[in-house]
């Protein structure tokens, strides 16, 4: 065997090891941040040989993403309707499955948020309110339904500035640079963010419910890994950790 | 295909912004290139290479830092709050603060350059006609450097029209006041409106090119007037 022949067994064999790692690329709405680390810290201690990455964003990305070919093997959404249209796209290769109902919060870092209501955003002292972007997060489309029904959307509007996502959303609040903000109740109850304060559970009767759904998508078709992890979702390890953070469960 | 009313807002929004930053960099950035010209202070490395970081910096550092400084907590914030400004995050100026870093070495360098390809010379006839060194500056070195500006001003402006990742995380994405063209089409692309991003993104493509084309254009004619 020549040297080269060699060079280009090695890397062949590298890539043959690269195929054969169980690894798997999760797509995962903002809001399970914190609840998804806890689930996929509890698999990895149950599949220590397996590899799960996790990529958190606006669900709307993700839904825009993986129709152009995104390599992701599952996909949580925030709002079950982007799965359901990768569904029909024939770009899933699983059913929607729900897992949970999402909620939303005032939240703030500098203001006692447990003490706020929706009414308090009109406020003159209140001078920037963040939420997420209506247009693509399925968070920032909540805050808007619950702001119109309460009647506030135009005094609130000069108000608002907009998170790409419902992290950066929090992120602008806990930095102080918002006074409040409209968020997950999961992002609300993480330590980190709860030590900064309380929060007001904003009435469910004010928007359309935040049904939140997976599918395993087209690429992850046979994939056992992506599979496996689909159960475990509904094991429950996983029912305990998403309660903790707030969510309703689905037939809850 | 057609622009909406929030796209022509974004637009002008931009070139408004990259207005105002290039103006203001043309006041500070000259002053500062002409120093980095002709000093032969041993701090003229460091200070250059201050001035060049934005271009190998990713913008999430400049946006992280500018947001932590610029923030109700931090230094620049307690300032802008005692002044009674309020805090810039989220703010139009608080967009220009960030852009005229951003943009610094696209104005800087090439006037430098200009300057340093000047030489001594010039000057020491203006000196020796008893021009003050500032009488010297506006009606030698300027008019001799003329091209250089024309090069810093059309990158600079460029440069900010094309600023996005700094915008996105100290912009918050408010409508008329920071959601400049770049994000506008990254909103359009989330929400899968494809035609809007389309339309939008051909304008910054033809803007691009006619930019550059100025630019690449205008370099021989200042090779050959010197």
């Amino acid at each position: 065997m020549t040297a080269l022949q060699l060079m280009l067994f090695g890397v062949a064999m590298l890539f043959a090891q690269a195929g054969f790692a169980a690894r798997i690329t999760v797509a995962a709405a903002a809001d399970l941040k914190f609840a998804m680390e806890e689930i996929v810290a509890a698999f990895r201690q149950a599949n220590p040989a397996d590899e799960v990455e996790v990529i958190y964003g606006s669900s709307g990305k993700f839904h825009a993403q993986i129709r152009n070919g995104a390599p992701y093997d599952l996909f949580f959404s925030a709002d079950i309707l982007y799965p359901r249209e990768l569904v029909q796209a024939g770009l899933a290769a699983s059913e929607v499955i729900p897992y949970a109902r999402g909620r939303i919060v005032l939240w703030s870092a500098t203001l006692q948020a447990d003490k706020l209501t929706l009414a308090t955003l009109a406020d003159p002292g209140i001078t920037r309110v963040a939420i997420a972007n209506p247009r693509h997060a399925p968070y920032g489309r909540r805050a808007e339904e619950a702001l119109r029904a309460a009647g506030l959307w135009e005094t609130v509007r000069p108000k608002l500035v907009y998170g790409e996502n419902i992290a950066q959303t929090a992120q602008f609040v806990q930095s102080g640079s918002a006074q409040v903000g409209i968020i997950a109740l999961a992002l609300a109850l993480n330590p980190q963010l709860a030590r900064q304060g309380g929060h007001w559970l904003i009435p469910e009767h004010l928007h359309t419910p935040l049904e939140q759904g997976f599918i395993l998508t087209r690429r992850a078709r046979g994939n056992a890994l992506a599979r496996r992890f689909a159960d475990f979702m509904q094991s429950p390890t996983v029912s305990t950790v998403m309660r903790k953070y707030g969510f309703q469960l689905p037939g809850e | 295909m057609s622009l909406s009313e929030a796209d022509v807002a974004a637009l002008v929004l931009t070139v408004e912004l990259a207005g105002l930053t290039t103006a203001i960099l043309f006041v500070l950035g000259t002053p500062l290139a002409w120093w980095l010209a002709r000093t032969r202070c041993r701090c003229k490395g460091p200070i250059a290479a201050v001035v060049a970081m934005p271009l190998v910096l990713p913008p999430t550092v400049l946006g992280f830092y500018l947001l932590q400084a610029m923030g109700p907590h931090g230094p620049v914030g307690q300032f802008t709050q005692w002044l009674g400004l309020g805090t810039l995050p989220f703010t139009f100026a608080g967009l220009v603060v960030a852009s005229v870093f951003y943009s610094l070495p696209f104005m800087v360098q090439p006037l430098q350059n200009a300057f340093e390809s000047l030489g001594e010379r010039p000057l020491e006839v203006a000196a020796t006609l008893r021009a003050a060194p500032l009488d010297a500056f506006f009606t030698v070195a300027v008019p001799m450097a003329w091209p250089g500006f024309v090069t810093a001003g059309i990158l600079s402006f460029a440069h900010t029209v094309g600023e996005f990742g700094v915008v996105l995380m100290i912009g918050g994405n408010i409508p008329g006041v920071t959601r400049v063209a770049s994000v506008q089409i990254y909103d359009h692309v989330e929400a899968l409106a494809y035609d809007d991003a389309h339309a939008l993104s051909a304008v910054l493509l033809a803007f691009s090119f006619l930019v550059l084309l100025a630019v690449y254009g205008w370099r021989p004619r200042a090779v050959h007037s010197s």
